[in-house]
């Protein structure tokens, strides 16, 4: 049996009216057309698990898991019973929610299964099964919020959870049921009449939409606190849904996100967000990191007048030529020849061999990659560390820098970027980096119209993701 | 028609595993006992009240969160099964009891004329908070008086304590309003524990009692003092420091209950009756009768 894994995440909110009044309200509606539409892609994915986190069930003992194989009953809503009754009958995996209890046990955890007849269901796990999984075609199982579980707590418990996920080979989806903004209007008001409860809740809704539309589930995670203390009633469940849902993706940072709706169900902050485990390309980095090797921002703040920009050689560091460097193999001088290319602009090779050669009317240039002259630093940072162990980098920086190397040495030769014909890129994770990859190269390169042939391969000689190997024009010489 | 009468005013605590201790043919899991000073007390707040005449019960339950003002069971009638979402295990009660929607009605115009925000629950389907249905049954377990349900209005969730208490002064002033002008004579319940920090853990057997203790001296101090103040007729005290006391011993007056129950009796300057203290999986839960049909000079 394969591996099991997460294929998808979703965020959806808790209140009755998608089920029950979509009808009543333009952005009810559509927060019913985005839960619909979220419904479909589950049906066409490959899932055979859904795993609900709901914030409306609180726990005290530990987390519990629903365990019952065909709960059934009425649910009606403790505020918006006006609205109406949601009968339920869900079709549970008990064997997982078994497997998750024991899991967590052994990860530490207390940790319980509830199958008792009449249980009740909470309002937002019944509208997130009712909606996204309506023919019950797909095995769910559901998880409490225990009110006291902090961030290390509420993400062993998704560790946990994925324990399960692989070791029974199950393509799961992970669902948290939950508002944004929780801040409700505090009377009944009219349903053409509803609108996010404040302008800041509002900015704050949309900063944590972009951040997930970004893929940047970690991010959010981290300002869970913030984004509590800011817009959320100091119910007994804390905004901590988001931890769980980023320790369910590792906490990744580069997911592929897109935000089918944004709406106010009485006030609070409803929407329906998919977030895909592809990588988006970006750096997997937080919100407030610059992955930089050498700082070279201002820190004579006080000194301002005086303050000049830091010349980069500055910062130099003196690698000794033929010696291999803690992280890379060791650097060489470029050879000369009578018709080589080299550039001080251009980074030093790591063998004998020039930066470029001129053959009659045509420049062959070396594999460049995106390692910067002097430093030797990779923008978008190195693959791995000096010990081999793997490293998250940003491959649309790595893409630039590469871009950039070829036009400093075209530039040595009297040339341009312009001049550039055929291109072989080799890429060492074709399914991680060729999105970002191909982004940078459409605003760069593919201006320019070269053919272009692109390459997995195992490894590179310094920690780089990807190189190209170049032929161009030659300028014409005098 | 003769005019209402308020006969007590109680603090009742809901805590499930009263129930299950008890036994009770409604209730589906068995136990072998445990908590008895509390039960002990729910006996003795019953004898005190035994040979008393009155005609319903107004009950405010921490556990009917809501959070769009205050909500009452507005239908003669709710039976079904009530699972406690936190504790299952211990709590599964089948519940048939009866409401009084003339009462409940007559409080929530009140309510209503005073500016509070407040709706009828009219919905069937509708289950009972088990918070509810604890302190229903503890107090009356032969359900043969007809209750008032109302909700707990998380205002304190969206304010802070001193409004959510304006809040339940005023409702209590117009619950105090609407029992004196119906006729009726009626027992006023809060359903809350006091210190309400809960162990997250529970022994194999819940009902061992050599596992039972409070979960911190701050909340055994907390509670002695509350006590106190019940103790000596200091009700004004207990709204004074209500504040502190909810943000310190995260207790379970945030839900509105102790406020409000207090506004119902007038600020009662007379001496609460403490039948009983006791933990609960670490929280502190007292029962107290304030005996107000001895002291109805006191609201003259």
């Amino acid at each position: 049996m394969s591996d099991g894994e997460l294929i998808g995440s979703y965020i959806v909110p808790v209140h009755p009216h998608t089920v029950l009044a979509p009808e009543q309200n333009e952005g009810w509606g559509r927060l019913r057309a985005a839960y619909d539409a979220a419904a479909q892609r589950i049906k066409e994915s490959e899932a055979d698990l859904l795993i609900i986190y709901s914030t409306t069930w609180p726990s005290i003992i530990g987390h519990q898991i629903i365990a019952d194989p065909n709960p059934e009953w009425v649910m009606v809503d403790h505020d918006f019973h006006e609205l109406g009754s949601i009968p339920y009958s869900f079709n549970i995996d008990e064997k997982f929610a078994h497997a998750w209890n024991e899991a967590n046990e052994k990860r530490g955890l207390k940790s319980r299964t509830v199958a008792y007849h009449g249980f009740p269901i909470d309002v937002g796990s019944v509208v997130a099964l009712k909606l996204l999984n309506p023919d019950n075609a797909i095995p769910a199982v559901i998880v409490s919020s225990n009110v006291y579980a902090n961030r290390a707590e509420t993400t062993v418990l998704a560790k946990a959870c994925m324990d399960v996920v692989k070791a029974t080979g199950r393509k799961a989806i992970a669902i948290t049921a939950m508002s944004l903004s929780n801040r409700m209007f505090t009377k009944p008001i009219e349903p053409k009449d509803d609108r996010i409860h404040s302008l800041k809740d509002d900015e704050w809704n949309r900063k944590i939409l972009e951040l997930l539309g970004e893929g940047r589930l970690e991010d959010v995670g981290q300002l869970s606190r913030t984004i509590h203390r800011q817009i959320r009633v100091n119910k007994v469940v804390a905004f901590k849904p988001m931890w769980w849902l980023s320790g369910m993706n590792s906490n990744r940072n580069n997911l592929t996100g897109e935000v089918l709706a944004y709406e106010a169900l009485h006030g609070a902050g409803g929407a329906v967000v998919h977030l895909d485990p592809t990588p988006s390309g970006t750096g997997d980095i937080e919100y407030d990191e610059d992955d930089v090797e050498y700082f070279a921002g201002e820190r004579n703040v006080l000194d301002g007048d005086q303050f000049e920009t830091q010349d980069i050689e500055s910062l130099k560091v003196e690698v000794p030529l033929g010696k291999p460097q803690k992280n890379g193999p060791a650097l060489w001088e470029p050879t000369e020849s009578k018709d080589s290319v080299n550039s001080e602009a251009a980074p030093k090779p790591v063998g004998a061999y020039p930066h470029a050669r001129r053959v009659g009317d045509l420049l062959y240039l070396s594999g460049v990659g995106p390692r910067q002259p002097g430093t030797n630093a990779i923008p978008g940072g190195p693959i791995h560390d000096g010990d081999g162990k793997p490293l998250n980098y940003d491959i649309k920086a790595q893409t630039q820098a590469v871009v950039d190397n070829i036009t400093r040495i075209l530039e040595e030769a009297g040339g341009t970027i312009n001049d550039v014909l055929d291109v072989t890129s080799f890429l060492v994770d074709m399914d991680r980096d060729f999105q970002g990859y191909n982004e940078v190269w459409a605003e760069t390169l593919g201006q320019v119209g070269p053919t272009r042939t692109t390459l997995a391969i195992r490894a590179l000689p310094t920690p780089i993701a990807v190189e190209m190997k170049v032929i161009a024009k030659a300028p014409k010489t005098e | 028609m003769s005019k209402g009468e308020i006969v007590a005013g109680c603090l009742a605590p809901h805590p499930p595993h009263l129930v299950y201790a008890e036994n009770p043919p409604q209730n589906e899991p068995i136990a072998e006992g445990g908590w008895e000073q509390l039960r002990w007390g729910y006996e003795r707040l019953r004898e005190s009240l035994a040979d008393v005449e009155y005609d319903a019960i107004v009950l405010l339950s921490p556990h009917w969160q809501t959070y769009i003002g205050t909500h009452f069971l507005g239908l003669p009638n709710f039976k079904n099964l009530s699972v406690d979402p936190v504790f299952p295990n211990l709590f599964r009660y089948h519940y048939d009891l009866d409401i009084d929607v003339e009462l409940a009605q007559q409080i929530h115009d009140r309510a209503a004329d005073a500016g509070l925000a407040v709706t009828m629950m009219k919905n069937p389907d509708f289950r009972v908070d088990y918070g509810a249905i604890t302190t229903g049954h503890m107090f009356n377990p032969s359900w043969d008086k007809p209750l008032v349900v109302i909700s707990s209005n998380r205002s304190r969730d969206y304010y802070s304590v001193e409004v959510m208490q304006e809040m339940m002064i005023e409702l209590g002033r117009v619950t105090r309003e609407a029992i004196l002008a119906s006729g009726k004579k009626v027992v006023v319940i809060a359903s809350n524990s006091l210190s309400h920090r809960h162990f997250t853990t529970e022994s194999a057997i819940p009902e061992d009692m050599s596992k039972e203790h409070i979960t911190s001296h701050a909340m055994h101090l907390w509670d002695m003092r509350m006590i106190e103040y019940f103790r000596t007729g200091q009700a004004q005290r207990i709204l004074d420091e209500m504040p502190e006391f909810t943000e310190q011993a995260i207790a379970e007056s945030d839900g509105g209950g102790l406020s409000w129950l207090l506004s119902t009796l007038d600020i009662p300057t007379y001496p609460g009756i403490l039948h009983g203290y006791g933990t609960i999986i670490g929280t502190g839960n007292a029962i107290v009768e304030w005996p107000a049909r001895n002291h109805k000079e006191a609201s003259e």
